[in-house]
């Protein structure tokens, strides 16, 4: 007769299954909670940096205003109207002389106090301009609109024009740079090592070095980086050229492993059918093994690259860590990235520039998320599976 | 040395010995290979039949512990002479491997590649004709006219198969080898290779190695009979099968070991 129900020894073998399962639901979970509650705080905070308060006021264009741009606003607003606004003026009217004589009434930018104010937010607004901001909005005169400084401007002094166009601008010649040399040269040397480098004690120390490369704190690249590159070659200090160089140098490690991986899936019958047709070794590679290659080295590349975006201490070394309000407009220029405008913003102590380090890493996360996903797509879309 | 009695030689080899390292697979083989003739391979595994198959098209070059000693003459000339090219040699000794391998690639294209790389035929109507011309020769045209545009991963196993056949027999070569082609099929399809096999040794040498005795006495003229990297028995395939003149040869092929 069999002894089909449970005994004591199968039970404690459910038991532990149960346990780990929990422990492992546990673990998830907790990660979870972390990931939510950044998302919740960064989102709470920055999100109202996209809105920024704007006042109607009249604005006079003539030769007094021209010459002391102060003049162009009624004293009583010239506290709460912002001055970086204001000194654009004289510039305008050297632009458009038509305007001239003409007094027009114009939503302007308020300083980030009466913006922190109308938020409810922190703020070092006098109680005199208090009152004012009070009446002003009684009349409708004052008012939250979309930001569009923070999409089209520099970084700035003044907080209510402070905005992530040059560090935008910045990170993208950054990472051109960092795509033209680090792909190229990550990948043939993938190629070589995976498919054509003899199996010697040389082949395998340098195997050894590039997977030790991947884990060398990022900082020491841009010890390199200032070694080489501005030391040595010199590059211009704080361009788009030495970051992009200095992150290809961080990269390349990333690349090379995944690449190779992606070489190594490809089964080796892929390789023997070509061999067998008398395929050359060259054409084996390049005709039939790279080919299906492809989708994941894309994929290791773009999420290598994707890190090297959000890479901030070897930058700082090489000098991008700076006060850059203009966009860069060539690739040895001084420039900044996303991730050091952040950090730039996060030091600051006036307060609205609190609210714009959380959207500037909101702006930073989607597109990280975004490149990532893409690099998702890629490999659902193109993978050929065996 | 073993003659083979009928017909004129194609392969010839010579006290071929090889190691993998330090471990010497094949002992000094002597064989000599009829032309437009199926010779089959048998023997248990790891006996040396398939690294012998191998060094019929040099595919062991891409193995770097591999050491070769002895020759092999393709028509008289020895094909590890050092002027020999292995492109070529390939383009003339061709190969079907154990498991389907078609490139995932339309079923067009992996026949018309072998053909473009070794300048055979360009585009157009010239490589239109020898793909259909290699499709019917391996039998799966009629199967696979309407789809030539398909990838040929999407076939059957057996299809597959026939591809990998068609594929190598665009190349225009003299000799196919072939490392167990049904082991990975069902018996339908075995039998349809083997039929095509049937076909095929009127225009080409086929030397085959198999782990099935029924299909070497089936489709083989000639039989070799290998053990621990030694060739122990060759001969006419009846022969071998029914008169077996080695003690090892007849435990083997009666099941007693293996």
């Amino acid at each position: 007769m069999n002894n089909i129900t449970a005994t004591k020894r199968t039970k404690r073998r459910y038991l532990s299954e149960r346990l780990f399962k929990g422990s492992a639901i546990f673990a998830l979970s907790l990660a979870a909670s972390f990931l939510i509650f950044f998302f919740y705080t960064m989102i709470s905070q920055g999100l109202s940096a996209f809105s920024q308060a704007e006042i109607l006021v009249d604005v006079h264009y003539n030769e007094s205003s021209k010459k002391s741009y102060k003049k162009a606003i009624a004293k009583e607003h010239r506290s709460i109207v912002s001055r970086g606004w204001t000194r654009t003026l004289p510039l305008y009217m050297e632009a458009h002389p038509e305007v001239m004589g003409t007094t027009t009434s114009e939503w302007v930018t308020a300083t980030a106090d009466v913006d922190q104010y109308l938020k409810g937010k922190p703020n070092r607004l006098k109680s005199k301009d208090k009152r004012k901001v009070d009446a002003l909005q009684k009349e409708g005169k004052i008012k939250l609109a979309f930001n569009t400084n923070f999409f089209t401007r520099g970084d700035s002094k003044m907080a209510e024009l402070a905005g992530i166009k040059s560090a935008v601008i910045g990170s993208i010649y950054v990472l051109i740079v960092t795509i033209l040399i680090a792909l190229p040269i990550g990948v043939m040397t993938a190629v070589y090592l995976e498919e054509f480098a003899p199996d010697n004690r040389t082949t395998q120390m340098i195997e050894v070095n590039i997977n030790n490369l991947a884990a060398i704190p990022s900082i020491l690249f841009g010890l390199l980086g200032l070694a080489i590159f501005i030391n040595f070659f010199g590059v211009p200090r704080s361009s788009a050229l030495v970051g992009g160089l200095t992150l290809a140098l961080m990269t390349l490690p990333v690349i090379i492993i995944t690449t190779r991986a992606a070489l190594r899936a490809v089964p080796h019958s892929i390789r023997e059918a070509a061999y067998g047709l008398g395929a050359s070794k060259w054409q084996a590679v390049f005709h039939h093994v790279l080919p299906l290659a492809l989708p994941g080295i894309l994929t290791g590349s773009i999420i290598g690259l994707a890190q090297a975006m959000g890479e901030t201490a070897p930058l700082l070394i090489v000098g991008m860590m700076a006060y850059i309000p203009d966009s860069p407009g060539s690739f040895t220029e001084a420039a900044t990235v996303l991730p050091a405008q952040i950090f730039t913003w996060a030091g600051e102590s006036i307060r609205a520039y609190e609210e714009r380090t959380a959207a500037a890493i909101l702006v930073l996360l989607s597109i990280l998320l975004s490149m990532n996903s893409l690099a998702i797509w890629l490999r659902k879309r193109f993978e050929t599976r065996w | 040395m073993i003659n083979t009695e009928v017909g004129q030689t194609k392969i010839n080899i010579n006290d071929l010995k090889l190691w993998y390292g330090e471990l010497e697979a094949l002992h000094g083989i002597n064989l000599d290979i009829a032309d437009k003739k199926i010779t089959s391979f048998i023997g248990p595994s790891g006996c040396g039949k398939s690294t012998l198959l191998r060094c019929m098209n040099r595919m062991n070059d891409h193995i770097s512990s591999c050491k070769i000693d002895g020759g092999i003459l393709l028509d008289g000339q020895n094909i590890y002479d050092p002027n020999v090219d292995v492109v070529q040699l390939r383009s003339q000794v061709g190969m079907v491997f154990q498991k389907p391998n078609p490139f995932p690639k339309s079923i067009y294209e992996n026949i018309a590649y072998a053909p473009r790389i070794h300048g055979i035929a360009d585009k157009g109507a010239d490589m239109d004709e020898l793909v259909e011309t290699s499709l019917r020769r391996a039998s799966l045209w009629e199967e696979v006219k309407d789809k030539l545009h398909q990838p040929g991963t999407a076939l059957s196993g057996g299809q597959q198969q026939r591809l990998c056949i068609a594929r190598t027999i665009a190349v225009k070569p003299e000799v196919i080898l072939m490392d167990e082609p049904c082991s990975a099929l069902d018996p339908i399809a075995s039998a349809k290779i083997e039929e095509l096999m049937d076909e095929l040794k009127d225009e080409y040498t086929i030397i085959i190695v198999t782990h099935s005795m029924q299909q070497a006495a089936r489709v083989s003229d000639f039989t070799a009979f290998f053990y621990m990297g030694d060739l122990i028995e060759f001969g006419d395939t009846g022969t071998v099968f029914t008169q077996p003149q080695k003690q090892q040869t007849e435990d083997y092929i009666t099941g007693r070991f293996g």
